[in-house]
């Protein structure tokens, strides 16, 4: 009976999943801050009190208050507009590039998985040696190598540096799934390898994919903020967090510490949203 | 037995919920059952009908989200429902024990086994030392030949009847007053089962101790209980003694479930299987009247309304029903199919040789050892025709129908023909036409059915690929097939998830008969459903191949099963047919001596008994089979047969014993007979 119980559970219906999800309060908190950024990201202009570029000389590096919220920084601009207006940037490079990544990797993963043997182990072994990659490292070097930083670079590291960890999740997905006689049956239809893995073995392993991206998504806005930051990551001059922590942390000291607060409580508000929702989502599909 | 009157364990209008997404549904209802001290009590019925909760109730360890709603638990005499945890624990640790169905999960496997049993030895006061002595005592109690090296290993290191056995120790070591055996033998093999069933039996005469069995296999509970307990939806419909009620039967339901199995002795050709209609009520569905009125064709407005109370058929035997006097007459239900079947290209006539399989071999090399799993094996099939493939687990049964279906490539000199035509070895080099005329239908439709796909699009998409039809006329050709496979058309839309058991195996049907095949090979088709299912899908087989002529490979550990279907039957033994002929032959004898053992172990559902033809050991491993016939070190008729050094040295041949009978043995036909009359 237990056995019987515990069976039904794991086939529980989709809808039903996202029934138990959206009674799960980790998910609605982290999807409502989740929500309120990419709304921002979207609508920045409507939420923002200022234009990013707009300067008060009147009162640079004014303290929190009713007219600033969030105080002005050092050129007087207001840093609540700012990170506003600052989410679109870290929202859209971070999204990005963990699509790639896990585009990349589930098409590898998927194949790996499925074909096992040689072509599985060289796979692997290729994608352990980029996965032993630092990030920053390279980043630095692509910002040498053509003289500015440049998002699209960003973007393409990231997600390249994600492969590995994207496909190794989904390989050992596709290596319990492809075991099972429904993919034996498919064979026994005269069905192409490409019609098995994405139209018969992927939709089966998408509810492993969709958490491991959103896990990925967290690891990616810390990687883009860490890159903007270093003046690694974005074209210079761009009103994102990264760089507005990194134009204004110095001030620290001279205790102007609101230009560096603002922009970091971002930076986690969102990371800490988005492991909230994969945290969630773990446990509804059980995986 | 014991002298005294109060019974070891008695639940009385014992009532249980489960409380499932916020909402209690009821899975017991007036449950009233004893047993004395000594007595096997045995509790039999369908997945689902709360068999287990009966047990965890018993030994209050009901999951979390379950609760005892109403009614007494009775141990010795004491109430056990309103007693804390610490009593409950100490209960468990002292007078009452469970074994569970696997073995293996049951089992710490990080922990040694002769540690594992010496732990509840200590738990009830041992010393160390004291302890490892009294385990392995116990494993010499449970007849395992050398124990003290039983002790060191682990878990995986035991096989599936061994492991048993370490639980059953383990159950027995705190000398408990009852025993709840929940599906103790399920999943272990036949002969396995036969050991295990006859160490229980033993144990029980020995100590004493009370039995709580529960089983879905009505063999089983005839051989080992003495009383007898039918439960249906969370209700008990039938009790009595074991011989009582199985010889009259006087619940619809029990009547139902014991026509539902092929008996020893039935046969396709010439007996239909009955059904019972429908399906089992849900969990925590709500009645009025008889919990079994929908299912039941004794139904009259009273069942509908009224919920009957137990009458006494006859002392203490009685049963929940209105009508139990009419129960035994109850009219047969025989459900007919409404398949299409379609014109197929092939010039066979029933009988004709249809798929030769000749010199078929398969060597898998795992750590570096080569292990020989399918050995030299040859059969053929006629059209129209089933061949029954039997044998233990491991005796490779399912590698073979993988080589016929080209999903695993033979080892060079294994050839397949179909038709005459020469078959490839692997599927991506043979034809459409070659792969639509070999299907499977698999054990398990939950893995075997894509659980994203639609139940239309399983079968349609198959129908296309197979046949070469438009989108559109393979989801035309995909509703007539669900349909004729009685699959109603408002489940054509649905998920697997959505489907039962039962339904889930005729959409793997359908999908199987999608591409017109000429051989169907089906592996343990019914052995995850319940009897009454299994009739329902063992009689549309049949009369599948009826209008057909489809030819089946039916590969199955159920005996009867195998027997009711079969025209021919091979007998599977390390990778070796060592026995193979007419169903008539293999079942009546002479046997082969591996089949001999194999029939004797069977618990017989009629309560006849025979003498059980042991196996002594274990099954060999395939990658270091004995010298000689790879039997000789299990036989039970080497010795005294006269030809014990041939046995040993010399692999026997598959010869020809008599016209269509085959057997690999060096003891000759008629000293065979002579051994076994």
């Amino acid at each position: 009976m237990t056995d019987e119980t515990s069976k039904q559970t794991k086939q529980m219906e989709l809808s039903e999943r996202l029934a138990v999800l959206k009674k799960n309060k980790a998910f609605i908190i982290g999807a409502s801050i989740l929500a309120f950024w990419v709304f921002s990201a979207i609508f920045g202009k409507l939420v923002a009190r200022y234009d990013q570029d707009f300067a008060d000389y009147e009162s640079i590096s004014s303290s929190p208050s009713l007219k600033y919220w969030f105080g002005t920084d050092s050129s007087g601009r207001d840093v609540y507009s700012r990170v506003i207006i600052g989410s679109r940037i870290i929202i859209v490079i971070s999204f990005l590039a963990t699509l790639l990544g896990a585009f990349v990797g589930a098409s590898l993963g998927l194949t790996a998985g499925y074909l096992k043997g040689r072509f599985d182990m060289v796979l692997m072994r290729i994608l352990e040696a980029i996965s032993a990659i630092p990030v920053i490292i390279i980043a630095l070097l692509a910002v040498a190598a053509i003289g500015r930083a440049s998002s699209v670079i960003t973007i393409l590291i990231i997600g390249i540096i994600f492969t590995p960890n994207v496909a190794r999740t989904v390989r050992a997905a596709v290596l319990g799934e492809s075991e099972l006689e429904y993919v034996a049956a498919a064979k026994l239809r005269t069905e192409k390898t490409a019609h098995i893995l994405f139209r018969e073995v992927l939709p089966n392993v998408l509810p492993t994919l969709i958490v491991e991206f959103t896990v990925r998504l967290g690891y990616a806005i810390f990687a883009v903020a860490t890159l903007s930051f270093l003046g690694a990551g974005l074209e210079a001059g761009s009103p994102d967090w990264g760089t507005q922590v990194a134009d204004t942390w110095s001030l620290i000291f001279s205790e102007i510490w609101w230009p560096t607060l603002f922009p970091s409580l971002a930076i986690a508000s969102i990371a800490v949203s988005i492991n909230l929702i994969s945290d969630a989502l773990l446990e509804v599909f059980e995986l | 037995m014991s002298t005294t009157n109060i019974p070891t364990l008695e639940l009385h209008d014992l009532e249980v919920s489960y409380t499932v997404r916020g909402i209690d549904r009821q899975v017991l209802r007036d449950i009233s059952f004893s047993i004395a001290p000594g007595e096997a009590y045995g509790l039999v019925g369908e997945s689902g009908c709360g068999k287990s909760t009966v047990a965890f109730a018993a030994m209050r360890y009901l999951p979390r989200n379950g609760k005892i709603t109403g009614g007494e638990i009775f141990f010795e005499g004491k109430s056990i429902v309103e007693i804390d945890e610490g009593d409950v624990a100490q209960l468990r640790r002292s007078a009452i024990s469970m074994v569970y169905q696997n073995p293996s999960t049951a089992l710490n496997p990080t922990i040694r086994i002769g540690k594992q049993i010496a732990e509840v030895f200590e738990l009830n006061g041992a010393s160390k030392s004291e302890a490892i002595e009294r385990a392995q005592a116990a494993l010499v109690q449970v007849q395992i030949s050398d124990p003290a090296q039983v002790m060191r290993r682990y878990a995986h290191q035991l096989s599936g009847g061994m492991a048993q056995r370490v639980v059953i120790a383990m159950a027995l070591a705190s000398n408990p007053r009852l025993l709840v055996m929940d599906e103790p033998t399920t999943g272990l093999d036949a002969t396995v089962e036969a050991e295990v069933l006859d160490l229980v039996r033993e144990l029980r005469r020995d100590t004493g101790t009370a039995v709580l069995f529960i089983s879905h296999n009505l063999g089983v509970i005839r051989n080992m209980c003495d009383r007898v307990g039918v439960l249906y939806a969370g209700t008990l419909v039938e009790q009595g003694a074991t011989a009582d009620l199985f010889n009259n039967p006087s619940h619809p339901y029990t009547v139902g479930l014991l026509r539902c199995i092929p008996r020893g002795g039935l046969h396709k050709s010439t007996d239909r299987l009955d059904t019972i209609p429908g399906t089992p009520p849900a969990l925590g569905t709500k009645f009025d009247g008889c919990v079994f009125a929908a299912r039941c064709a004794l139904v009259d407005d009273k069942c509908r309304t009224q919920p009957p109370q137990m009458v006494t058929i006859d002392g203490a035997h009685v049963a929940r029903c209105f009508h139990s006097d009419k129960a035994g007459s109850l009219p047969r239900s025989v459900e007919q199919i409404e398949y299409v079947p379609e014109a197929k290209g092939h010039s066979t006539k029933v009988g004709d040789t249809l798929l030769d399989i000749s010199h078929l071999s398969k060597v898998f090399t795992q750590d570096g050892h080569r292990i020989r799993v399918i050995n030299d094996v040859s059969l053929t099939l006629g059209v129209g025709e089933t061949l029954g493939l039997v044998g233990e687990s491991g005796s490779g049964k399912t590698t073979i129908a993988k080589l016929v279906l080209g999903l695993v490539e033979p080892e060079d000199g294994g050839i397949i023909t179909l038709d005459g035509k020469g078959l490839a070895k692997t599927l991506n080099r043979r034809d459409v036409q070659d792969i639509g005329g070999i299907q499977i239908v698999f054990q398990n439709p939950d893995q075997a059915l894509n659980r994203r796909h639609s139940v239309t699009r399983i079968v349609g998409r198959a129908v296309e690929r197979l046949r070469g039809f438009s989108a559109q006329s393979s989801i035309k050709r995909a509703h007539e097939l669900l349909l004729g496979m009685r699959v109603e058309a408002s489940l054509h839309g649905a998920r697997p998830v959505q489907l039962s058991g039962g339904l889930k195996q005729r959409v793997a049907i359908a999908r199987a008969f999608a591409g017109a095949p000429q051989i169907v090979l089906c592996d343990e088709p019914t052995s995850a459903l319940d009897v009454s299912v299994q009739a329902a899908i063992l009689n549309l087989l049949v009369d599948l191949q009826k209008q057909d002529q489809t030819s089946f490979i039916f590969i199955s550990h159920d005996l009867g099963v195998v027997r009711y279907i079969s025209d021919r039957i091979a007998v599977l033994y390390l990778g070796r047919v060592v026995e193979f002929g007419t169903s008539q032959r293999v079942f009546n004898g002479p046997f082969h001596p591996y089949t001999e053992a194999l029939l004797s172990s069977v618990p017989n559902i009629d309560g006849s008994t025979r003498k059980r033809i042991p196996l002594t050991g274990v099954v060999p491993s395939p990658s270091k089979p004995p010298s000689g016939c790879v039997l000789n070190p299990r036989c039970p008729r080497k010795e005294g047969s006269g030809y014990e050094a041939l046995c040993e040295t010399e692999e026997p041949n598959l010869t020809e014993v008599e016209p269509g009978h085959f057997m690999r043995c060096h003891v000759p036909m008629a000293k065979l007979k002579q051994l076994q009359s």
